[in-house]
């Protein structure tokens, strides 16, 4: 069998270069899958699609990290609509008013340097 | 475990090594040495006794082998099995499943660590995630705070209550002349202690210290002809439901829940039947989301169940009875801290703490960030 051409986190870092957040579908386990992976981990075959999220979903649990060194910063694990939990940070308020339950945006934040571009959330009020 | 006997093997040797802050220069391989060395004078046996090694430190990523080399043990059973802090807890089933197929009959299993010395960033890599490196987790800190902002949003669980768990060791530890921490503490002191990962201050947190140490494993048949009163391995189990926090399937139920239940199916014993807890207290929050999944008390209860020094030295549950991670030692994997314990527990060692009566001990181990879960019952002869 020849060689995969791309790898789980190459095909999510170039969906999200172009400002998307990636995930996978298992149509056989009829369920979100992320991280994303060679296989699905309830089936344990390879028959897995790549989906783009709208990118809307609810803050599940929230901290915020005191570094020793410079200011405080948000950590939170989001629930995805499309079913799927990951980490991000919520921007754009401070980071002890990030609340469980809330209701976030998705916006990619840029490659800076070698570092790859990553999803960040912002509150989003009013999207159901 | 499956296929596991209960009381087929006992520990009959345990020790610490050096704890707290180590001598400079002081190897990880060094301290389990020392560690054996004293675990086998505590039971009467000689290292050419020894043909089984079980070993694990995030500062040597073949401890077995640099184990075998230092001893001069070349055909010794190994396994180094590395699932974190609960390392030392599977490592008992497997030497029980290794003592039981003839693969060895002296066992030891050995931990040894310089964190406090050398430096947590040294002592402890951190793997690259590409889902969670990138919003700088500082770990394991940020994930366990992730699980008690979970565990207070869904249970009501309080600031005080987490707090209450720190106290909770503190007392104990204060009865412990080998803690590390030697002052007491308040709930008030928990709180207005420096925030590391809301909602925890460094005193929801384990401490940072040198350490390691041994226990040596036997069969029961050959346990029984040693100076020491054995103490039975009665049920083991093991889970390990996710390796990132971002994967744990319910940030508010641990695997826990399924190692309890084998160990207590192997050991044919229920909650009730034990006499003291040792719980891996890497956060205030693990003592509390561990009594319930270990069945003391119902989910979402273990911040109201634990509250009023219940778990505290004049309690009704003796749980951490060294004063825990939290104020006795943690060198990076505390898993084996809690088996010595619980054996001085059993053989009655245990002076101004020790539990009264106490016959049947839970040990329950935690590595990662909530990941792997291992337990293990153990009992005196009482038991068998």
């Amino acid at each position: 069998m020849a060689n995969a051409t791309t790898s789980p986190l190459g095909v999510y870092l170039d969906h999200l270069e172009k400002g998307e957040l990636a995930y996978q579908f298992s149509p056989d386990a009829n369920a979100a899958v992320f991280y994303p992976r060679v296989i699905c981990p309830t089936t344990g075959h390879d028959n897995l699609q790549w989906r783009i999220s709208q990118g809307l979903g609810t803050v599940h649990a929230t901290t915020v990290v005191y570094p020793q060194k410079g200011d405080p910063y948000n950590v939170a694990l989001i629930d995805v609509d499309e079913g799927f939990r990951m980490m991000s940070r919520v921007e754009d308020i401070p980071p002890l008013d990030v609340r469980i339950g809330m209701r976030v945006k998705f916006r990619p934040h840029p490659a800076e340097g070698d570092e790859p571009p990553y999803p960040v959330f912002t509150p989003a009020e009013g999207a159901a | 475990m499956n296929g596991l006997i209960r009381g087929s093997a006992a520990i009959v040797g345990a020790a610490e090594s050096d704890i707290g802050a180590v001598a400079a220069n002081m190897s990880p391989i060094d301290l389990m040495a020392q560690g054996i060395h004293r675990a086998l004078a505590d039971c009467g046996l000689s290292l050419r006794d020894v043909d089984g090694l079980f070993c694990a430190t995030t500062q040597a990523r073949t401890s077995a082998m640099s184990l075998c080399e230092y001893l001069r043990l070349p055909n010794a059973y190994t396994d180094s099995t590395i699932v974190g802090g609960s390392s030392f807890e599977v490592h008992v089933a497997h030497a029980q499943a290794a003592l039981a197929a003839g693969l060895c009959t002296v066992a030891v299993i050995a931990y040894g660590s310089t964190q406090r010395t050398v430096g947590r960033r040294a002592s402890s890599a951190r793997e690259y995630n590409p889902y969670e490196t990138p919003f700088k987790p500082f770990l394991p800190s940020t994930a366990y705070a992730l699980a008690a902002s979970r565990h207070m949003h869904e249970f009501g669980t309080t600031r005080e209550q987490l707090a209450e768990v720190a106290v909770a060791a503190r007392e104990w530890a204060l009865l412990n002349p080998a803690a590390w921490e030697k002052k007491p503490l308040t709930v008030a002191d928990v709180i207005a202690a420096r925030p590391i990962a809301h909602p925890f201050t460094v005193r929801d947190i384990c401490l940072i210290t040198d350490g390691g140490g041994a226990i040596i494993m036997m069969n029961t048949d050959r346990a029984r002809s040693l100076g020491k009163k054995p103490v039975y391995v009665l049920g083991c189990g093991q889970a390990i439901t996710h390796a990132s926090i971002s994967s744990m399937p319910d940030l508010t139920v641990t695997g826990a829940r399924e190692s309890g239940a084998q160990a207590y199916r192997m050991a044919r014993m229920r909650d009730t039947d034990i006499d003291v807890l040792e719980l891996y207290d890497a956060f205030t929050i693990n003592t509390i989301i561990f009594l319930e999944d270990l069945g003391f008390c119902p989910k979402g209860e273990g911040g109201r169940f634990i509250s009023g020094g219940r778990i505290g030295p004049k309690g009704s549950l003796p749980v951490n009875t060294n004063g825990g991670g939290l104020s006795y030692c943690h060198p990076g994997m505390y898993g084996l801290f809690l088996l010595i314990e619980a054996v001085r527990q059993l053989r009655g060692e245990c002076g101004a703490r020790q539990v009264a009566g106490a016959e049947t001990a839970l040990v329950h181990g935690n590595g990662g960030v909530f990941s792997a879960q291992a337990t293990v019952i153990l009992g005196t002869q009482s038991t068998m």
